[in-house]
């Protein structure tokens, strides 16, 4: 399979990436050269094979439903580039 | 001691508890190498001079009362993906601009409630991305090693004096050093040069597809990519989650098994982090490997491969075999399966991992006219060229359609991976041994390298099996080849029987001694 100009445009949309027309002409050629790597893993027969979920077989962990941490509200914020009172300042999204 | 940069870790260790030396004196030698070093290297991208003395001045405060930790006053580097409470932490990338962490990663906090002393964060690739620390928004990381010339000079016959020493001319052979800047691999490049030019005692570094393994075999240094689970991932930059695992790189297999032992841990914030106790990697160094059976994978020889790697491997195998292992001849017939898988898994991990990284919550933001554009333009600027790569190709085979075809169809394989593995050792075979790396370190800028992605991956074609099936694998330094360069071989073993790689490798070392790149930064 290889990728266009258009599909490598709507991927970058849904990657959240800005690209100019040349970095996407640039992409283009970049990816097919990779998806034309990967190309391989389609003649290998996976027939009856389950794909692999974990590397060590282990039960998840669990634990009781508590709180364990929390009332770090200004630690969280702390490195946001703009809050206002432990809350994360974003663009408005709703008119 | 002349210059206690040139201890190993074992050798400071006894010389800190006898009170030889203080850990005071051994950091500031660090410090005064990196100040001297870094401008030439660029291995670090933040010395914690501060840091450093003060908790050199608290190791010396326990060494005193005979109360010191496995590492205390151990001065060690850190690489930037590992989360350290109020310094630098960006995964050497800029969309992580001014990030410095309010907590502290479990493997460095090991490290630490052991006694070490952090000397400051190494570049990396960024966000682990690279085969060269060519990707780092702080520029590349230089290899401490360069290629050398044997010339042949020839000496002039000189007389001196009457009838006194006479010189007979002739000629003799000189070995000369080449110019050229050579990369120290990646993503743990820093980290490897560090160690390599005597920048810390020892580094942590960490491995999604090689990134400890191959910079190590570049730099004539031990690194050691643990079982997956072993170390915990809990504040260490996430990359490619089913793959990433954190690991030392050192100057020699013992002080690899040191620091392992303090990075390791059983871990409940991380639920990926393995029940199952620590041992003391290093009381294995020195046993003998009589009647250990050692596989040969036969799909490891690949096309092209420099004659000079093989004739390492031979070697590798003669000294295993003198040393009473039994060699076997195995196949792992999915190899060759491995990288094409392992550029959908870590794309498609990694393209889901970096979706947080938005202008919001931490690092840059660049100003949009609505929130998406705000959100695109800050990934625009924040992400560098192989980053943007890796997330699109991620996001495209995650994408509606080509789930199956690409994602399913890898994890299926990688399952193929991982039973070839296990079918050997159910076998009776112990140990893997195969070369490091398909060639010794190259040159800055390599175009052929810069003009087609796939060239730069192919470094990994060793080393990302052990990944993909989630084993451990270490790269200890084999011998130089014809130009200089170290050259590494790679041991692979079971599920936690990093036991048995320490136990191996040291064999290897044995045979083969130790490297230093000659000075001349």
């Amino acid at each position: 399979m290889s990728v266009d100009l258009q599909t490598v445009k709507r991927v970058a949309h849904l990657a959240r990436i800005a690209v100019s027309e040349e970095d996407a002409e640039r992409m283009t050629g970049e990816l097919n050269a990779i998806l034309g790597f990967v190309e391989q893993l389609n003649e290998v027969d996976v027939s009856g094979v389950e794909p692999m979920t974990s590397v060590t077989p282990m039960d998840m962990k669990k634990r009781s439903d508590v709180v364990t941490d929390g009332g770090k509200a200004a630690d969280i914020v702390a490195n946001a580039p703009a809050t206002e009172e432990n809350f994360f300042l974003v663009p408005k999204v709703v008119e | 001691m002349s210059d206690l940069t040139q201890l190993t870790i074992s050798q400071a260790r006894a010389k800190l508890r006898d009170k030889e030396i203080t850990a005071t004196e051994i950091t500031e030698a660090y410090l005064g190498a990196i100040e001297r070093a870094n401008p030439a290297l660029n291995a670090y991208v933040a010395v914690t001079g501060d840091k450093a003395r003060d908790m050199a001045k608290a190791s010396d405060a326990r060494l005193v009362k005979g109360e010191g930790g496995a590492l205390e006053g151990i001065p060690l580097g850190i690489k930037d993906l590992f989360g350290t409470e109020g310094v630098h932490t960006q995964a050497c990338s800029h969309v992580l601009d001014g990030f410095k962490p309010r907590y502290e990663s479990t493997v460095t906090s090991n490290l630490w409630a052991d006694g070490a002393v952090m000397l400051g964060k190494l570049n990396m690739d960024e966000f682990a991305m690279g085969s060269s620390n060519e990707t780092s928004y702080y520029g590349p990381v230089i290899n401490p090693w360069r290629r050398s010339r044997l010339d042949t000079a020839v000496m002039p016959t000189t007389h001196q004096g009457d009838g006194g020493f006479v010189s007979a001319g002739g000629t003799r052979t000189v070995r000369s050093l080449d110019n050229a800047q050579l990369v120290p691999g990646g993503s743990s490049g820093g980290s490897a040069t560090a160690v390599s030019a005597f920048l810390c005692a020892g580094a942590t570094a960490t491995d999604t597809g090689g990134s400890i393994r191959q910079p190590a075999a570049f730099t004539g240094t031990v690194g050691i990519k643990p079982t997956y689970g072993r170390c915990s991932r809990w504040g260490i930059v996430a990359f490619a989650s089913s793959l990433d695992q954190a690991g030392p790189i050192a100057r020699d297999v013992r002080d690899a098994a040191i620091l392992l032992k303090s990075m390791a841990s059983v871990d409940p914030k991380d639920t990926t982090s393995v029940d199952r106790p620590v041992p003391d990697y290093e009381a294995v160094i020195g046993k003998p490997i009589k009647g250990m059976k050692v596989g040969i994978p036969r799909e490891y020889r690949v096309d092209g491969m420099p004659e000079e790697i093989e004739a390492l491997w031979q070697k590798g195998i003669a000294w295993l075999k003198d040393a009473g292992a039994e060699i076997v001849d195995i196949s792992l017939p999915h190899t060759k399966y491995a990288l094409p898988a392992y550029y959908i898994v870590a794309p498609a991990e990694a393209s889901s991992n970096l979706a947080r990284y938005d202008g919001v919550r931490y690092g840059l933001r660049v100003p949009g006219k609505d929130i998406v554009d705000m959100y695109e333009k800050t990934r625009a600027a924040g992400f560098g060229r192989e980053v943007k790569r890796r997330i699109m190709i991620g996001t495209y085979v995650l994408s509606a359609g080509y789930y199956d075809a690409y994602y399913l169809q890898a994890q299926k394989v990688r399952n193929l991976i991982k039973r070839d593995f296990e079918t050997v050792f159910a076998a009776g075979v112990d140990v893997i041994l195969t070369p490091a790396t398909p060639s010794a370190a190259f040159g800055i800028a390599d175009e052929d390298m810069a003009a087609d992605p796939v060239k730069m991956y192919l470094n990994d074609i060793f080393t990302v099996t052990v990944n993909m099936a989630g084993l451990p694998g270490i790269a200890v330094p084999a011998g130089l080849d014809a130009k200089g360069l170290p050259l590494g071989l790679q041991l692979i073993g079971r599920p936690f029987d990093e036991e048995t790689l320490f136990q191996t490798a040291a064999v290897i070392e044995q045979a083969a001694g130790t490297f230093q790149p000659e000075k001349w930064w």
